[in-house]
């Protein structure tokens, strides 16, 4: 028995590459199935988790799927937004509390959300190190954030400028870390946390800059109308908020028309939850509030007819390699039959002339499965990640 | 009285070739040339001596042992492991470098086993025949001649009693032919074993301590009966 298998490992030795793609042939149509199942299935039960446990989100009118991926998951690309005062009126009702999201900005690949204290509570997130934001300026980070950007607390990070071209756009804004997040296995531990306020200094509508009341800057007022005072470009405006310069960022207007992306309701009870849809999908016509199971349920029924196709085309890609594999073999036996006679003219017997021909055949069987097993178990345990970090990158 | 043949008759079917042969004795350490036009019964001859065809009737004895009495199994045992056996397409394989296909006959031996000694006398004889430098090349990368030198090497590591050579030169340069039967009846009758050699190349003969010719031997029989 081990002359045979000696013998037939120096046979697949010596075609190797024949049989590597052949394994590697069988082995994917082995693994795809099984893993585009698995793949959907793990995103489908994060997503409907997501949604679950944030089942009101409230935004600008338009696209409900947009609204919920971005509120849900800090991945919309929509620029529609509702005045902040909007989180007030709702607050007025009774209904509910309101929790602020303004998801526009970015930091390298990941989102800045401008929040405040009561979206930690109601997600259950904990610091993990340094402490919760407090001041203008600082900045709380995701467990995936730290760990992709090397960064911990006392570090910055700065948030990317919307458009290279904009000069009068929005410019980069270098936060301190004052907190690290511990990880929640949710899109939280991507996101970069800010103060809602933050955000619409990120965006311009607040800002900071040298004191122009003080003598030296006399050259560089151009006009005083009242209280407003326009100078030249020539004064500085600070890209980073620090205790010295804290006191001089200011918001021009009022902040209740501020934007904000999305407010997620929390209401108290499911009374609330039922009078406050009433409310909004009865009375406002300039607003929206979305069921986001509801929305992400039906982006699941697309996943899983897109699933359920793309299985019908690896399964009749899985059939043509059968075939395949089937006349490989085939040949390859065709091709050994000069092999089968040498071995019965100086005397092997029939039995093991078959076992030396069968050998091939396991082989390429018996590792395709073990492969495609592991990379069953790697897609089950990592696959969701994988492609996570793939769709971010 | 190393290996005798006792009315031997054999047929392929109940019709087409048949074959008669009343006796035939081979002494040890003899190199025979078996000879006679294609469709003679040459290459049958050594197959009923091989274990590789069953005769109808007759007995077939080597060393003491009666081939005809075994079962398929021993026989199969008995080619492996005491015969050697030489064919004109050398029937290498072509995956495995010189040194394995000496080692194939053993490893498909039912009660061989490969140590160090046996890989010991597999080189020496592989060095015998001028492939000491080959011994880790695949077959593939040698000349004609060197793939017959392995097949000897294979049919002469068991040290069995009789090597049947089938066609051993057909397939090789006059230079290689001569050096290749040379080497093999030096071989053969230092080691007092019998050579049976079919053979259709008659500059060869003399090389032969005998020549057998079919015709001759058949008609033999035809004159007995």
């Amino acid at each position: 028995m081990t002359d045979l298998l000696y013998l037939s490992l120096q046979y697949i030795r010596y075609h190797r590459a024949k049989l590597t793609v052949l394994t590697l042939a069988i082995t994917l149509v082995l693994w795809l199935p099984i893993a585009i199942q698995s793949i959907v299935d793990q995103t489908a039960a994060q997503l409907l988790q997501r949604a679950d446990n944030t089942p009101l989100i409230i935004g600008a009118p338009g696209s409900p799927l947009e609204l919920s991926l971005g509120s849900l998951y800090f991945r919309s690309k929509t620029t529609s937004t509702l005045p902040y005062s909007e989180l007030a009126e709702l607050n007025n009702t009774g209904l509910a509390r309101a929790i602020p999201l303004y998801y526009r900005f970015r930091s390298q690949d990941h989102p800045v959300v401008g929040t405040n204290p009561d979206y930690f509570e109601y997600r259950g997130l904990r610091i993990t190190a340094g402490r919760q934001g407090a001041l203008l300026g600082e900045a709380v980070i995701g467990a995936a954030v730290a760990k992709s950007m090397g960064i911990g607390v006392g570090d910055h990070v700065i948030t990317s400028p919307e458009s290279v071209f904009d000069l009068a756009g929005v410019y980069p804004l270098k936060m301190p870390v004052v907190g690290v997040l511990a990880p929640s296995l949710s899109p939280d531990d991507e996101a970069i946390f800010v103060d809602i306020k933050t955000s619409w200094v990120i965006q311009g509508l607040g800002h900071g800059h040298q004191e122009l009341n003080r003598k030296e800057a006399m050259g560089q007022i151009l006009k005083r109308e009242g209280d407003n005072i326009i100078a030249n470009a020539s004064v500085r405006q600070f890209n980073e908020i620090t205790a010295d310069n804290l006191e001089s960022f200011h918001f021009h207007g009022d902040n209740a028309s501020n934007p904000i992306s999305a407010i997620i309701p929390v209401p108290p009870d499911e009374k609330s939850a039922a009078l406050l849809l009433g409310h909004y999908q009865e009375e406002r016509d300039d607003i929206q509030i979305v069921r986001s199971q509801k929305v992400i349920g039906e982006l699941l029924d697309t996943v899983f007819t897109v699933r359920d196709y793309i299985v019908v085309g690896v399964a009749l890609v899985a059939t043509a390699t059968a075939i395949v594999a089937v006349l490989v073999f085939y040949l390859s036996l065709r091709l050994r039959k000069g092999e089968r006679h040498t071995l019965s003219r100086i005397g092997a017997s029939k039995l093991q002339v078959q076992a030396l021909m069968a050998t091939e055949i396991i082989t390429v069987l018996l590792l395709s499965a073990l492969l495609s097993g592991l990379l069953v178990v790697i897609t089950r345990q990592y696959g969701i990640t994988l492609i996570q970090q793939l769709l971010l990158n | 009285m190393a290996l005798e043949l006792t009315d031997i008759r054999f047929a392929y079917g109940n019709e087409g070739f048949q074959l008669a042969l009343p006796s035939l004795t081979i002494e040890a350490g003899e190199s025979i040339a078996l000879v006679g036009p294609s469709g003679s019964g040459k290459t049958t001859l050594l197959s009923l001596i091989a274990g590789v065809l069953e005769p109808d009737q007759g007995s077939i004895q080597l060393e003491g042992k009666t081939l005809t009495a075994m079962g398929a199994r021993q026989r199969r045992g008995q080619r492996l492991a005491g015969m050697g056996m030489i064919f004109q397409s050398f029937e290498l394989l072509d995956y495995l470098d010189v040194r394995d296909n000496i080692l194939l006959q053993a490893r498909l031996a039912p009660d061989v086993s490969i140590t160090p000694e046996l890989e010991q006398r597999a080189r020496a004889i592989a060095m015998e025949l001028g492939l000491e430098d080959k011994w880790r090349r695949r077959v593939t990368a040698l000349s004609q001649g060197e793939r017959q030198r392995v097949a000897a090497c294979r049919a002469l590591l068991l040290d069995p009693p009789i090597v049947l050579a089938d066609e051993p030169t057909g397939n090789l340069d006059p230079q290689n032919k001569q050096a290749v039967l040379d080497h093999l009846i030096a071989l053969c009758h230092r080691d007092r074993r019998i050579l049976l050699t079919v053979t259709h190349d008659y500059s060869l003969l003399p090389s032969f301590d005998r020549v057998l010719d079919m015709d001759e031997l058949l008609a033999s029989e035809a004159a007995t009966s």
